[in-house]
């Protein structure tokens, strides 16, 4: 599976069951745009394993509320639709695959 | 993508400069604001070698010239991040992305005292960046803590996109929106359950959802994480080479003594090594 930009309707279906990573970003932000081939990175890494989304706050505004998100980038892992970890700012990639490999 | 990115616009970022031009090497050198740097604060010199009674003014606006002169690109702004890619950094500056093959961090004297509750609000109403996290407060109340000489320009853009921002800072701020309140206060704390609730500011309390605490430059920690440092200073080596490949340090960040002619002299040897480990790079590249 290929990295997902979701809206606030297609969310808690595409992060229902299985593991999830979803990238809150927004296209004023520079250490969001640093941290995009990082995602896209991780979506071709995990690819089959993980779900690799993505969420323009601008565009999404009632998701970043739902989530409580207060800083971009924040990274949001869910595990069958609930959430179990997060990462606010840009970490390097090793921070998140740690979390991704601990709960695969 | 530039050669080398020097963070910061003081004696040792110019120098690590000139010295990375003279190599051939494209430059570019992003700093804040000319009020924040230490050398501009300075009112006299006497102990730099062949100036005797400058100013510090005088004599950061002849090291920019020199540096300019010698075709150093220059950016205003502050770095928030940078990322080590293969062969590369990223490096985040506001809302824009630079990149770069090596890095010299001359930031300056970083104060590493965060302000009680800064740490764990981090993330959770806690930010550093008003470009970035801006639009996640329309509407909501607002704190600008002001530490840096752009922050009322940052705190004019919140009011701007519709927080409602206060500002608090030791000193009264100039080119601040008269519509924005002040609050004169140096003692701060952040408070809040899970999320900040309010900023307490010397005697009073001032509820808000979100704090902005602008200084002139973030700690090489926060910086670049995984950058070793040796109490409050980043860990060099003779070259001037941090533990973090491509990425040297100089001047005041490095620790004592905090004097322009040894801010100069390290970041002389910072742009040289760092010129070098370039050429290393294209040549095995």
């Amino acid at each position: 599976m290929a990295l997902v930009h979701l809206t606030e309707e297609a969310f808690d279906k595409a992060t229902a069951s299985g593991l999830s990573m979803v990238d809150f970003w927004a296209s004023w932000c520079g250490p969001c745009k640093m941290l995009s081939p990082v995602v896209d990175g991780l979506a071709r890494k995990y690819e089959g394993k993980v779900m690799v989304g993505k969420v323009n706050t601008d565009d999404q505004p009632g998701l970043a509320m739902r989530f409580g998100v207060m800083s971009i980038p924040t990274v949001v892992f869910l595990k069958d639709g609930k959430e179990i970890d997060r990462k606010v700012g840009v970490m390097p990639e090793a921070a998140y695959t740690a979390v991704l490999d601990a709960n695969l | 993508m530039y050669d080398i990115a020097v963070i910061g616009g003081g004696p040792a970022g110019l120098s690590a400069a000139v010295q990375a031009r003279a190599r051939g090497r494209s430059v570019v050198v992003i700093g804040g604001d000319v009020r924040d740097n230490a050398l501009y604060k300075t009112e006299r010199i006497d102990n730099y070698l062949g100036f005797t009674g400058v100013t510090g003014p005088e004599l950061l606006e002849r090291f920019e010239a020199h540096a300019r002169a010698m075709g150093a690109e220059r950016r205003e702004g502050r770095v928030l991040s940078v990322m080590p890619m293969e062969n590369m950094f990223y490096l985040a500056v506001g809302s824009e992305v630079e990149q770069a093959r090596a890095v010299v961090l001359a930031t300056g004297v970083v104060q590493a005292g965060k302000l009680p509750g800064e740490a764990e609000h981090l993330g959770a109403g806690v930010s550093y960046c008003a470009t970035c996290d801006g639009m996640l407060y329309r509407s909501r109340q607002v704190v600008v803590v002001g530490r840096s000489a752009d922050a009322p320009r940052e705190a004019n853009y919140l009011k701007e996109i519709g927080c409602q921002v206060t500002y608090v800072s030791p000193r009264q701020p100039e080119g601040l929106r008269p519509d924005i309140p002040f609050v004169q206060a140096g003692k701060l704390r952040v408070l809040g359950d899970r999320t900040v609730e309010a900023v307490q500011a010397d005697g009073g309390t001032i509820p808000c959802e979100g704090v902005f605490i602008l200084r002139p430059s973030m700690a090489p920690a926060e910086l670049l994480p995984g950058l070793e440092l040796e109490g409050n200073y980043i860990r060099v080596d003779r070259s001037m080479a941090t533990n973090v490949p491509g990425v040297f340090a100089a001047g005041d960040c490095t620790g004592l003594p905090l004097q322009v002619s040894k801010a100069v002299g390290e970041g002389q040897v910072a742009g040289h090594r760092a010129a070098e480990y370039v050429d290393t790079l294209i040549q095995t590249g």
